[in-house]
């Protein structure tokens, strides 16, 4: 037998003689721990007996999913009929008189739960990446310098714990005040979730970045001034590239409380995204609102997960220390 | 006398400040060095070898005294007095060559072109057997290796006098015998003046034209110093069985065993023979002894 065909033959040994083990371990566990928990909603559920009837079980929620699907499908298929039949207006308008003054409107149907899951995404990235466009930078220099650490730190550990809710009147106040245009290039009410969540989420990124930046090994630091480095070079060879697992930390934190922050942020001002699906459905109290609630929950979850999980790829991806595990 | 030092120590005092007040570290350290010469700094651990060697890179400033460089003062680091640190110091996140780079872009970015600097890099890691690894970076080579490359990138900023701090204390016996005789060869073509902390004498002995050996600490000082007139290149073989080499051998272990033995110490060396054998295993107890009480120390230090 040739080399290269024991080459690739051997990944497969590998992988007849893992075969069982790492099966279960990768998905006979983890579908054994849903089952579960299916198990125990589906009973729970039964026995909660609320006044817009009985708690949903999995198979409502499920049922529910479809409808959800079915009706952004409607809806698309509404605003396609609309455009089609401003498109022939125009047309006959043109071909009766080509001078004609013609009018495009934009459709204003009901936002579907789709829509609001991307309306969600949307914001909850722009305000992680305003509050980390702030909160590097000024970790970094927080960071290389005691004097403005110390200075700054009884401020940061204030602002730390404050929830949303707290800072939600204060941002829409300010916002109405002061974002005033004719002819916005954001909603207010974008601007007022971004900044929210840029407040309440830029704190971990702010912190772990200023402790990795000052937990400099002294031998790099000593590496650096035999050097001479300029400070912006010190900066970008040296501190930055340090720090970055730390800074990764803190990213990951901070995108899991923005995305928790958002939700809330949205129920309590009805702005777009899911929250205000969530407390609209909450409003309408039809039998089915508690079902799509937790469809809009499971959601939530889902995205949360799958946020974290492209930041641990990134994080996996810049990382130089590759015997750090990363999980 | 017209013609400068070279380098020269004078005075030196330095008082670290600790909660129960100042300590002092160091006092009335005087050293003269001439171009070219392999300085080898040798004492007890926590004695301030160290401290000595950062107050001449320029990371610590000398309370009392100062540093003159080719009648300059030394007041800060600077690629002229390039440090070879205890362990290796590379950045994690780069390639040998890109630490080696990382030091040649600095040092020569007005006077090297690119293409010149890439020559000059590669040439610097041949000098130390890195060729073939360049392109790992520090986590995937050998202890020996960061060491190499380390010593690398100091000689690749052509300092004046390369500072180096047990550069090869944490590797074993056969590397490091390799390293001291690739640090022999490179330094007799580049003539680079060196001060080289050590803890063993045999290393001390083999490389230096003179050892300096330190009384113990705290206020810690310059207790002799050894003149090594050994021809060169020396062969470690041939010097095994010499005399003059082993009487320079002895001359310092009486000074760290007999002179400055430390406190609680219980090591008997009263014929220190010169005979080869004979010695040579009592260096060897000596060393484990050495070592042992190094270790003791720092656990007390931690
Ligand atoms: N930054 C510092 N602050 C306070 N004390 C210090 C500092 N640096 C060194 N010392 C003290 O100065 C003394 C000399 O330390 P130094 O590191 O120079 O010893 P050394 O001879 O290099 O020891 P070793 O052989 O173990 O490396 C020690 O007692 C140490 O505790
Ligand atoms: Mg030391």
């Amino acid at each position: 037998m040739s080399s290269m065909a024991l080459k690739l033959l051997k990944p497969f040994g590998l992988v007849e003689k893992l075969n069982l083990a790492a099966l279960i371990k990768a998905l006979v566990v983890p579908m054994t721990g849903i089952l579960i928990f299916l198990f125990i909603w589906n009973i729970g559920a039964r026995n909660i007996h609320t006044s817009l009837g009985e708690f949903p079980g999995p198979a409502q929620v499920y049922e529910q999913s479809k409808n959800l699907l079915a009706e952004h499908n409607r809806e698309r298929q509404k605003e396609a009929a609309f455009y089609q039949r401003q498109d022939d207006r125009n047309a006959k308008k043109l071909a009766k008189n080509p001078d004609a003054e013609i009018k495009f409107r934009a459709y204003t149907g009901k936002a579907t739960f789709i829509d609001q899951i991307g309306t969600s995404l949307v914001t909850v990235l722009a305000g992680f990446f305003a509050a980390s466009l702030i909160a590097i930078p000024a970790g970094i220099v927080i960071g290389l310098n005691k004097t403005l650490y110390s200075a700054f730190n009884p401020v940061i550990q204030l602002f730390k714990p404050v929830s949303p809710l707290a800072w939600l009147p204060l941002v829409t106040m300010v916002v109405s005040a002061l974002y005033v245009s004719d002819d916005p290039m954001f909603a207010k009410s974008f601007v007022t979730s971004l900044i929210t969540v840029s407040l309440c989420c830029l704190w971990p990124t702010l912190l772990n970045t200023a402790v990795g930046v000052s937990s400099i090994s002294a031998d790099l630091n000593n590496v650096s001034k035999v050097l001479r480095l300029s400070w912006l070079t010190h900066v970008i060879k040296i501190v930055i590239p340090s720090a970055i697992p730390m800074i990764f930390t803190g990213l990951r934190l901070s995108l899991g409380i923005a995305w928790m922050v958002l939700i809330a942020a949205e129920m309590l001002a009805q702005n777009p995204g899911l929250g205000k699906f969530v407390w609209d459905e909450f409003q309408n109290g039809s039998s089915n609102s508690l079902g799509r609630i937790m469809v809009a929950v499971i959601v939530i979850g889902l995205i949360g997960f799958m946020l974290d999980r492209i930041m641990l790829m990134l994080q996996k991806k810049v990382s130089w220390d590759k015997t750090q595990e990363l999980r | 006398m017209t013609a400068k030092t070279h380098l020269e120590l004078t005075g030196v005092d330095i008082d670290f400040p600790t909660p129960s007040g100042p300590f002092k570290a160091l006092s009335n350290v005087n050293l003269k060095i001439e171009r070219g010469e392999f300085v080898s700094l040798i004492g007890h651990s926590g004695c301030g070898k160290s401290t000595v060697l950062n107050i001449v890179a320029g990371l610590y400033q000398a309370t009392k005294g100062g540093v003159l460089l080719d009648g300059k003062e030394v007041n800060e680091p600077g690629p002229e007095r390039a440090v070879v640190f205890q362990n290796h110091s590379l950045l994690p996140w780069l390639t040998a060559y890109e630490n080696v780079e990382l030091a040649v872009k600095q040092v020569f970015k007005n006077s090297k072109s690119k293409a010149e600097m890439k020559e000059w890099i590669e040439h610097n890691l041949q000098l130390v057997h890195m060729d073939h690894a360049m392109h790992k970076r520090p986590d995937e080579i050998s202890g020996g290796m960061k060491q190499r490359v380390g010593i690398a990138r100091a000689l690749a900023m052509e300092p004046t006098v390369m500072l180096m701090d047990e550069p090869f204390g944490a590797l074993d016996a056969l590397t490091r015998a390799h390293l001291q005789d690739s640090l022999m060869e490179i330094q007799a073509d580049l003539n680079n003046t060196v001060i080289m902390i050590t803890h063993d004498v045999d290393e001390a002995v083999l490389l230096s034209d003179r050892i300096v050996m330190m009384t113990n600490g705290p206020a810690a000082t310059v207790g002799e110093i050894l003149e090594v007139n050994l021809e060169r290149p020396r062969h470690r073989l041939e010097l095994a069985d010499d005399a003059q080499y082993n009487h320079y051998r002895a001359a310092v272990l009486s000074f760290l065993y007999e002179k400055q033995r430390q406190p609680g110490e219980e090591v008997k060396v009263s014929a220190l023979s010169e005979k080869k054998t004979e010695s040579d295993k009592q260096a060897q107890n000596l060393h484990d002894t050495e070592q042992s009480s190094a270790e003791q120390n720092s656990e007390e230090a931690a």
